[in-house]
């Protein structure tokens, strides 16, 4: 009897250790195959998405032609004239504009923050910069409107149509509304981006390379421009590419100062409009067919503008990690 | 700068303590080096070696919380004093790090003038007589001469070292300043910077932190022993190698601790 019993002690253990250790496989290839599903319904969502914007949008391109619906610029649901020229315009100026001011503010707020600012002044200024970006744009909208806008027509526009009156981009009457009040909107929305993004790229430059360039006698300056902002340089430029690609699809705040005119005029204080804007203040008005498909075209431009900025920017990125 | 005819005195440190936060790691240290002359620094790890090199450039103070009380007199002048820029004390005093660092964003050419272009525009013509000159000093001109424009990040452990030496020789600076330049090294690499370290000294004044102490006797005139944040002993090269005075020297040269 005694002997039964070791033996069953012996036993039972190692075959219960089997049995789990069964399960734990077997586990093991449920959780990949749900985790696998997950991740392979990202990808079947974006196809989705773009192959469900192409088909609806297919009347609209066959009836007028892409080309035509491209570089057509009068846009009149009325008659059915679609040209998206003035949208596109919009967007790509407003976009671009607004790196323009935005590069070197966050670009030089990042090197304040990783390279000059003492650590408690880092640590409490960074969460802020972050917070910014996370504020609803809607926000920003209301603020551009009951602040910026008049702040604008008041001031600002006003001076450069004095002093810089003579150029193309500053004629026209300071209305506070459209592709320059746009502009700096969406650049107070994006410095976040670039600041955040620019100030962990930057932190990854070696000590020792900062201080063979300090021992060499340069200034803080001198080591910043010469060693950190070259090693750093495709980040950055990383950074600034994704927000060009929010800016891009930013349309909350920009549809509420930018006057929503679509026009392609060549001064910046002249009302304009966005792809983002027209389908968002449009679609509840697109009765006919043709007008919604339209809009959805406008919708699929802008999806393959920003899908092409994103894979530039996750390539530059990409080879960033890779050099260091 | 001019040198003053009394004295062949290179860098002399006064009552030197230095500080990370409220640690103290170098307790008053008073020491002179001698121009063109090789003065090692030994000592166990964490003695405060390093960081006594690192004040004599101001380098110490790039560090958080870093903070020095004494004087560093070079050229009769207090490197510390309030009228001096650091800026200026790290061209005069140049600095060869322990891990080679050449910048890798820049070509061999680039590495070696980048000191230079810093003092304001020089001819084309100039800055190759310098690239050549110094990189011919740093016994490396036969090895690159044909590939100037490679990254410097693209040479051996034991190039970019000569290389870092040659971008240091480039600013012409009257102090070299050594951390460990050969202890990431194989031997054959190893040789060469000591050979260089030999001939350099007849026109610079060189301080060189070890940890190899072979590599002190071989290569310095005068050695110094650091134990923690104090100087121990400090005497020419092979009194204090073949007659210590202080028993914890005799300790640490021959291996009882460190």
């Amino acid at each position: 009897m005694t002997v039964a019993v070791e033996i069953d002690d012996i036993v039972m253990p190692e075959q219960s250790r089997d049995v789990e250790r069964k399960s734990f496989v077997q586990a093991d290839k449920v959780f990949k195959a749900v985790i696998g599903f997950f991740a392979f319904l990202v990808i079947v969502l974006l196809v989705w998405l773009g192959l469900q914007l192409y088909s609806s949008s297919k009347l609209a391109f066959s009836s007028v032609g892409i080309w035509k619906f491209i570089e057509g610029s009068t846009w009149d649901p009325v008659t059915g004239v679609f040209g998206a020229l003035p949208f596109i315009y919009g967007t790509l100026l407003t976009s671009f504009l607004s790196l323009l001011i935005a590069t070197p503010l966050g670009v030089g707020t990042a090197v304040f923050l990783a390279e000059l600012s003492p650590k408690w002044l880092r640590r409490m200024l960074q969460p802020l910069v972050e917070l910014l970006a996370g504020i609803p744009s809607v926000i920003y909208g209301l603020w551009g409107i009951f602040v910026l806008s008049p702040l604008m027509a008041n001031s600002v526009e006003p001076f450069l149509m004095d002093h810089f009156g003579f150029l193309p981009f500053f004629k026209g009457y300071p209305l506070g509304i459209g592709f320059l009040t746009a502009a700096i909107i969406l650049a107070i929305m994006i410095v976040p981006f670039i600041t955040s993004v620019s100030t962990e790229v930057l932190s990854t430059v070696p000590v020792p390379l900062k201080e063979g360039m300090y021992a060499l006698g340069a200034t803080r300056w001198e080591t910043v421009k010469k060693i950190a902002l070259p090693y750093a340089k495709s980040g950055i430029f990383g950074s600034i590419v994704l927000a060009l690609a929010r800016a891009l699809g930013e349309t909350m705040a920009v549809t509420m100062v930018i006057g929503n005119t679509p026009q392609i005029s060549k001064s910046l204080l002249d009302p304009g409009y966005t792809m983002s804007a027209v389908i968002a203040n449009e679609f509840t008005e697109a009765a006919d067919a043709h007008y919604l498909s339209a809009l959805i075209a406008i919708a699929f431009i802008l999806l393959l503008v920003t899908l092409i900025v994103n894979a530039v920017a996750r390539w530059l990125i990409w080879r960033t990690t890779r050099a260091n | 700068m001019t040198n003053s005819a009394n004295t062949n005195t290179g860098i002399i440190a006064q009552d030197l303590k230095a500080y990370f936060g409220s640690i103290e790691v170098l307790k008053g240290i008073n020491m002179s080096m001698q121009k063109n002359k090789v003065t090692a620094l030994i000592g166990p790890s964490g003695c405060g070696k390093t960081t006594f090199l690192r004040t004599l450039n101001r380098m110490h103070e790039l560090a958080r919380n870093a903070s020095i009380k004494g004087k560093v007199i070079v050229d009769g002048a207090d490197i510390y004093s309030s009228s001096i820029d650091p800026v200026l004390v790290r061209k005069k005093i140049g600095m060869v790090f322990q891990k080679p660092n050449p910048f890798p964003t820049m070509s061999i050419y680039d590495n070696v003038v980048a000191g230079l272009k810093l003092t304001g525009r020089h001819s084309r013509k100039h800055l190759d007589e310098v690239v050549e000159k110094t990189l011919v000093q740093a016994a490396l001109w036969d090895e690159v001469k044909d590939s100037l424009r490679k990254s410097g990040a693209s040479l051996s452990g034991g190039q970019q070292q000569r290389l870092c030496i040659a971008r240091t020789l480039a600013v012409d600076p009257e102090v070299i300043l050594m951390d460990e330049p050969a202890s990431a090294l194989d031997p054959i690499s190893t040789a060469k910077i000591e050979e260089l370290i030999f001939q350099l000294k007849d026109s610079y004044t060189i301080v060189i932190v070890t940890h190899n102490m072979q590599q002190a006797a071989r290569v310095s005139d005068f050695t110094a022993f650091f134990y923690l944040g104090e100087l121990i002993e400090f005497n020419g090269t092979r009194s204090m190698f073949t007659r210590p005075q202080k028993k914890q020297t005799e300790d640490y040269i021959t291996g009882r601790f460190g």
